[in-house]
């Protein structure tokens, strides 16, 4: 079976690039998943998490700010941040929210949040 | 010890001091320089997969007219940001930089008739228009030798902020960005660059040699990615020039501080030549001295004999 060639890159770093059978990732009106074989697509994405199907699992990063396209089984998910859930630091993230919570800022809240809900898949 | 010979010593210890500061500058600057280039790689992929969906977008959009795809009919205003270091002793980096920016208003201001309005990076560029009481509609300093995404976004959300504003609300028609170009570790160059509007036509055609650009569908539609995408893009292409500069900078530096430790080895070698001669006088002096005072006494007892 054909198989995606996913790069998930970060505005200063390529954060995850392999093979995966299935990419799933929210854009504003709603999920979106790709699978191989799927048509071109550009679409934004709104902050959240990527669920990127390997052979060998599933990986998780939390993004933001950004959007994705794929094409010819390429798919390239571009934020301007993004963490795979294994390098995400809860305790830092909670801080985060927990000062984003005292600012009111919802945009910060929002990133902390999903940092945290990310890393807990 | 003489007069002479005690100062050629203290001015060969202070040279001395100052050359092993000057080698410890060029070495961590050369370090630097290593990971200001990882930095450059490291946003690479990046940039490369922005302009490939900003080719892409905008080649099946060319119907629709967003405010960054359109040159500005006549230009009135122009927005210049000048990306310097922070600190000095890194020879003419700055000063190339101010230079070509310099040049780059005159142009702007005598060929296009435009008002240039000045955005600094780096506290060389602010030290400069300070001085000369120059009008600065933004200024960012601190971070010049390893600059951090979150300030190239920052930057550029203030010049897409003045971009949107109407030119005669004070806004700007173009924006321009003069930094410095990392060619090589002995070559670097001020150049200029023109972010917006953007010349995506050009992107698209050096890309055009890997294939057809495929029919893509936009989520939610073109225009709403188009909207995200554009200002993503201005804030990657001001990150790379950060970047660049930023390498360019300890590059600069990395070169200025080898000539200056090369300078001291030099001036230590000719010191120490003059403060061996002095010595040597000195006891040469001595010597005839002791002779001359022997050959009177000689001379003074024989005569009483």
């Amino acid at each position: 079976m054909a198989t995606l060639q996913v790069e998930l890159v970060a505005a200063d770093r390529q954060v995850w690039s392999g093979e995966a059978s299935m990419v799933l990732a929210r854009t504003p009106d709603g999920d979106i998943g790709v699978l191989p074989g799927h048509q071109p697509v550009l679409a934004v994405l709104v902050g959240g998490g990527v669920s990127i199907r390997t052979a060998e699992g599933s990986i998780e990063a939390a993004v933001h700010g950004g959007f994705f396209s794929v094409s010819d089984n390429r798919v390239s998910i571009l934020a301007e941040s993004a963490e795979l859930s294994s390098e995400i630091d809860v305790q830092r993230a909670e801080k985060a929210a927990a000062r984003a919570r005292q600012d009111g800022s919802q945009d910060d809240l929002d990133r902390a949040e999903t940092r945290i809900r990310v890393a807990s898949l | 010890m003489g007069a002479q010979l005690r100062v050629y010593r203290r001015r060969i210890r202070s040279v001395r001091a100052t050359k092993k500061i000057t080698r410890a500058m060029e070495l961590i600057a050369a370090s630097r320089i290593v990971k200001a280039q990882g930095r450059v790689d490291a946003a690479r992929p990046y940039a490369l997969e922005l302009r490939r969906a900003v080719s892409a977008a905008a080649s099946q959009t060319a119907s629709i007219d967003h405010p960054l795809l359109v040159s500005g009919v006549e230009s009135k205003r122009a927005a210049m940001l000048i990306v310097t270091s922070d600190r000095g002793l890194a020879g003419a980096y700055s000063t190339n930089a101010l230079k070509e920016a310099e040049a780059l208003s005159r142009l702007l201001v005598e060929e296009g008739g435009q008002e240039v309005v000045n955005y600094l990076f780096g506290r060389k560029a602010l030290g400069f228009y300070s001085f000369r009481n120059r009008p600065i509609a933004g200024s960012w300093t601190g971070q010049t030798d390893a600059p951090t995404y979150e300030q190239a976004r920052e930057i550029a959300d203030a010049l897409l902020a003045a971009y949107n504003t109407d030119a005669s609300e004070g806004g700007v028609d173009e924006i321009h960005v003069v930094y410095t170009r990392f060619i090589n570790m002995g070559v670097q160059e001020a150049a200029v660059l023109r972010v917006l509007p953007l010349e995506v036509v050009s992107a698209s055609a050096s890309d055009a040699p890997t294939g057809a650009i495929a029919l893509y569908d936009f989520e939610p539609s073109a225009e709403v990615v188009l909207d995200a995408l554009l200002p993503q893009y201005v804030a990657q292409l001001i990150y790379s020039c950060l970047l660049e500069s930023a390498a360019s900078e300890h590059a600069a530096r990395r070169r200025a501080m080898k000539s200056a430790t090369d300078n001291a080895e030099e001036l230590i070698k000719s010191l120490v030549r003059a403060a061996n001669a002095a010595r040597q006088a000195e006891i040469t002096q001595e010597i005839s001295e002791i002779v001359g005072g022997a050959d009177a006494l000689s001379d003074a007892t024989a005569g009483s004999e």
